[in-house]
């Protein structure tokens, strides 16, 4: 029941991020969208790891790898976009809407 | 020493060309050197082979790449046939390229590519699998284009884009069919016909079709001859190789590999497709013809002949009978020896007295008599007045038909024979009984240019007089025939 | 095993001093990684040629716990390829990207990012491990948008950026499927995954896997973020994108459909495959056509020559009795990745002497080119054989090999595309050819050192010469080959 819980929360997770992905321009709130997405599959990983007979150390180190994937990637991304944001005065890609 | 001959026949063309390419322009002695070394050792090297092969004697040399990609290169009587052609005037060629260009520009990638050209006809030739001859027939078409290109001004490079344009969709053609074709019957070698019968007739009548297109369109056959005038925008030597010994040749003699070593005359007959071959022959022969007759400019009136009498060698093919065929392999060699000569005369007349159109041949006979006796004699043997080297073939053709029970080719060779009389015949005329007009100036004084079309002008005439002789290539070819093909 | 480690942890080392050590050491520093690496990596070669596929269990821990490396015909070819590329680039950067010429962020950042990328190239080609593998493509993925946005200009920030959420959509899917993977067999290790049981969920985990890579490989129609990313790059670092960084996720795809699970294909997931390819085929032929700039071009026409690669799925096992080989369609599509490596690279090189010496690579003022630089001409020129897949190239190898495989198996429609792509290939390069070979000679460009101009010269005969001297690498590449690669999905 508790897993279950968990499982359902990344898969609300993901779906949130993917939301966020597909109807928001602005870059911040895009990748705030894929560290969301990320959070939500570990979140299911983590579940999907405890249902067995005793706890399966596995997803753990690769969550806690995971997540330092993600943060790398965020951050790059967000050096991008603050690069982005000086040169061209937004924070949105050029042959999308300015609006944020 | 079996095996190192083919390759030494290849580096012979294939060295010159890789040292030629990083030579600075002005090594002129150099170049030139590596240039007439080479064809002067691979004539001595064919002469060597011609009287082993007479005698039986094969020469066999193989590269494996990935499976069932293998180069094997082997030298049978067919082959040495070409390659012979290919040899002797390889040299000639190239004295006259040299004696042609003097210290003109970019003479370093001309001779680089020159070389690779023959290389590449060499390959061919020497090919004994389909696809070595398929790897040989790209790299010819990969080497011509920056010949024909070479003088990079408007009407050579779109001259180029048009030949590349039908040489690619070409390729593919044939590439399609070999595999298509193989993926039936195993790698295919000229040594021992396919199995064909794992393949339903219609396939294989359609492969037969892609085959001809593949090579059909470097032997100029109508429509797909469309590049060949054009390339005339390519300086004369070029010009000479392209019509007399590489790329239409090779697309002929891929005719011959193809119907002979591939399929076999007895398969053509019962699939029925030896007839439609022959009458795309016969359009191509009467067609050319009479776009020659058109032609005001003595090249495009040469290149549209080409366009005709390639043909004859396809014709002899296509009909399938012994002696249809001998006259198709000899006219291989005599076309060759024709052609060149009359491409090295329109390069004299072009490079000494200007003349580019055949008003301004007009009284020229006096003023470069050996120039224009060697026209004559190129002209008259492609009319087929004998005894020159065009009317054995004309003859050994029409006796081929009659055996064939195929009479309408004599038709069509009448009506060729007209037309080549009515294209050739006003030159010859201008040549020598009309006056020469006041300004006309031309003169001979290059005999690294001369030299050449009088050796080849002399064998048109010494191939047809001692056609009887075993070592003429009339002899040859039905030794060939007699050897492989006989019934 | 020594090989192995020392051919992955050689750039990484070698990375982190480029970044340390004070500017002058810097570069010495890298090009001794790159130097060390080769010869690692030609190490491990003769090791996969000698004695076999090579495979490591780190720390002594074998799979499920542990996790496995594992060298094969197929990954250490591809790490030879990316070695000859890497010191391809490497010597061009040298001049092209030094911090005089390139400003100092540039001449700074290039070379550690190179070094990472390789890196992480190499782990790709011998991990076994699903998740090791997804770390190994997120690495590749940072350096190289990294690499897009090396030089600060706005229009490749904005290429970068754009690139960047393809990439991470892309793993994002990659890392779902491998979520479900573990969830249902609780191991990530192909071998293992081969063996288990199937699983309902699988098609899905497979599915999300499978369309993760397909962005990340920008397979139609998932390529517009390839070309304006590729092009906005310094050329040594689109040399590197285009040759390099697709041919990682085409890996892992080979991986996860032919070793992994290669009992969940179908002949419409084959086909569908297979047609995504053809699309791109076409797609970025008829793009590439109607590009005005080289490096476009180019780049364009790496989207089309990419789309072959995926005939693989429907042609693999289509040698019929008739033919004396196996794995044909199998080996013909890596020659192509190999090929396609090798020639497009020498392109981008090529590019970047021109852009180098005329600071331009619109078609209309390269114009004669050649005159002054006939080497990279000559370059461009061989590359494009290959590209074009005209013997005696790799390509024609590859072409060759894929067609003859789908008339063996009856399937000659897909024989159409190598057949088709070859001619739309030879239009589209047609154009910066004739443009390069021009007569014009209006031109004064800046001078280029000859040591830089051989660079793409060699590059682009390697790509013939692989095409001449097939039949070891093909043999070298049955190592360690799986069944279904041979007896077909």
């Amino acid at each position: 029941m508790n897993l279950t819980v968990f499982a359902l929360t990344g898969a609300a997770l993901v779906g949130l991020g993917v939301y966020g992905l597909i109807a928001r321009v602005h870059m911040l709130r895009r990748i705030m969208a894929f560290n969301l997405i990320g959070s939500g599959l570990f979140l299911f990983f983590g579940a999907a790891g405890a249902r067995g007979v005793g706890l399966d150390p596995i997803p753990q180190a690769l969550i806690i790898t995971g997540i330092v994937v993600a943060l790398s990637a965020s951050a790059l991304a967000v050096g991008l976009v603050v690069a982005l944001a000086r040169s061209s005065g937004t924070a949105c890609l050029p042959d999308e809407a300015g609006d944020t | 020493m079996t095996t190192t001959l083919p390759l030494l026949l290849l580096m012979t063309s294939l060295l010159p060309a890789a040292v030629t390419f990083f030579l600075a322009q002005d090594s002129h002695i150099l170049r030139n050197t590596l240039q007439l070394g080479g064809a002067v050792i691979k004539l001595g090297l064919i002469v060597w082979m011609l009287f082993a092969v007479a005698t039986g004697a094969t020469y066999e040399a193989e590269f494996p790449l990935a499976p069932g990609l293998v180069i094997l290169l082997r030298i049978d009587a067919l082959a040495l046939l070409f390659i012979s052609l290919s040899g002797a005037l390889w040299l000639l060629t190239t004295i006259y390229a040299i004696a042609y260009f003097g210290t003109k520009a970019e003479l370093s990638r001309f001779f680089g590519f020159f070389s690779l050209c023959v290389a590449a006809t060499t390959g061919l030739a020497l090919s004994g699998s389909l696809i070595s001859f398929f790897i040989f027939f790209e790299l010819l078409t990969l080497s011509t284009w920056p010949l024909v290109a070479h003088k990079q001004n408007k009407p050579s490079l779109a001259a180029a884009k048009v030949y590349f344009t039908y040489a690619l969709p070409g390729s593919a053609a044939l590439l399609w069919a070999i595999i298509w074709l193989e993926s039936a019957t195993g790698p295919v070698l000229f040594t021992e016909p396919p199995d064909l019968s794992g393949l339903d007739p219609a396939a294989l009548r359609a492969i037969f079709a892609l085959f001809i297109i593949g090579v059909g369109v470097k032997a100029a056959l109508v429509p797909l001859h469309g590049w060949l005038p054009a390339a005339m925008a390519a300086p004369a030597p070029v010009s000479a190789l392209l019509h007399a010994v590489a790329v239409v040749k090779a697309g002929a003699f891929g005719v011959v590999r193809i119907v002979y070593d591939v399929f076999g005359a007895e398969n053509m007959t019962a699939l029925g497709v030896g007839v439609p071959l022959a009458i795309v022959a016969s359009v191509t022969i009467v067609w050319g013809s009479f776009r020659a007759l058109q032609q005001d400019e003595i090249k495009k009136r040469l290149a549209f002949s080409t366009v005709s009498q390639v043909s004859y060698i396809v014709l002899g093919a296509a009909l399938a009978s012994p002696l249809a065929m001998i006259g198709g392999l000899v006219h291989l060699v005599h076309q060759g020896l024709m052609k060149i000569t009359l491409f090295f005369c329109a390069g004299i007349y072009d490079e000494r007295a200007g003349i580019k159109r055949i008003e301004g041949l007009n009284g020229m006979g006096k003023q470069m008599p050996w120039t224009s006796a060697c026209f004559s004699i190129g002209a008259m043997g492609m009319i087929g007045l004998p005894p020159l080297a065009g009317f054995i073939s004309k003859f050994y053709l029409g006796l081929g038909a009659m055996e064939a029970g195929a009479p309408w080719v004599l038709a069509v060779l009448l009506a060729s024979t007209l037309l080549n009389a009515a294209y050739f015949l006003p030159l010859l005329y201008r040549l020598w009984f009309l006056p020469r007009a006041e300004d006309a100036r031309g003169d001979e004084r290059a005999s690294g240019l001369v030299l050449p079309a009088v050796v080849t002008a002399a064998a048109t005439l010494g191939v047809g007089l001692l056609a009887a002789s075993p070592i003429s290539p009339l002899g040859w070819a039905t030794l060939i025939v007699t050897q492989g093909y006989g019934p | 095993m020594t090989a192995l480690i020392s051919w992955l942890v050689l750039p990484l080392f070698a990375a982190l001093a480029a970044i340390a050590l004070p500017s002058r050491a810097r570069l010495p520093a890298a090009l001794l990684g790159v130097g060390l690496t080769v010869v690692a990596s030609i190490w491990l070669t003769i090791e996969v040629w000698n004695t076999g596929a090579v495979t490591v269990s780190l720390g002594g821990w074998r799979p499920p716990i542990g996790i496995a490396l594992r060298a094969d015909g197929l990954g250490a070819a591809l790490g030879v390829m990316t070695a000859l590329v890497m010191v391809a680039v490497a010597l061009a950067a040298r001049h092209e990207l030094a911090a005089k010429v390139a400003g100092p962020r540039i001449g700074f950042g290039f070379w550690p990012l190179m070094l990472l990328l390789w890196a992480a190239l190499n782990a790709v080609y011998v991990a076994r491990d699903l998740f090791n593998l997804y770390v190994g493509l997120e690495l590749i993925t940072l350096t190289a948008v990294a690499l897009v946005a090396i030089s600060g200009k706005a229009a490749a920030i904005a290429a970068a950026l754009r690139y960047l959420l393809f990439a991470l959509a892309g793993s994002l899917l990659y890392l779902a499927g491998v979520v479900l993977t573990y969830a249902a067999h609780g191991t990530l290790d192909i071998s293992l995954l081969a063996a288990r049981t199937v699983a309902p969920g699988d098609a899905l985990a497979l599915g999300l896997m499978t369309a993760g890579l397909l962005v990340k490989t920008a397979l139609f129609p998932f390529h517009v973020w390839l070309p304006p990313a590729h092009s906005a790059a310094p050329a040594p670092a689109s040399a590197l994108l285009s040759a390099l960084v697709p041919k990682a996720s085409l890996l892992i795809l080979l991986r996860i459909w032919f070793e992994a699970m290669p009992e969940l294909a179908t002949p419409m997931t084959q086909s569908a495959l297979a047609s995504l390819g053809a699309l791109a085929v076409i797609w970025g032929g008829v793009l590439a056509l109607l590009q005005s700039r080289l490096k476009l071009i180019v780049a364009y026409s790496t989207v089309a020559q990419l789309g072959y690669i995926f005939l693989v799925f429907p042609l693999a096992g289509g040698d019929g009795a008739a033919q004396p080989w196996a794995a044909g369609a199998w080996t013909g599509a890596i020659f192509q990745m190999l090929a396609h490596g090798l020639a497009k690279a020498a392109m981008f090189l090529a590019a970047g002497i021109y852009i180098a010496a005329i600071g331009s690579d619109r078609l209309g003022d390269m114009r004669g080119l050649a005159r002054a630089l006939p080497m990279t001409g000559f370059a461009f020129a061989l590359a494009s054989i290959t590209l074009l897949g005209l013997p005696p190239s790799a390509g024609f190898t590859a072409k060759y090999l894929m067609m003859t495989a789908a008339f063996a198996s009856g399937q000659w429609a897909w024989a159409l595309v190598p057949a088709g792509g070859g001619l739309l290939a030879a239009a589209y390069l047609y154009r910066p050819l004739s443009a390069i070979f021009a007569r014009d000679t209006a031109l004064t460009p800046r001078p280029i050192p000859w040591a830089w101009q051989t660079v793409p010269l060699v590059l682009a005969a390697l790509s013939v010469a692989l095409g001449l001297l097939s039949s070891i690498p093909f043999e070298f590449l049955q190592i360690g080959r799986p069944e279904q690669a041979a007896e077909g999905l």
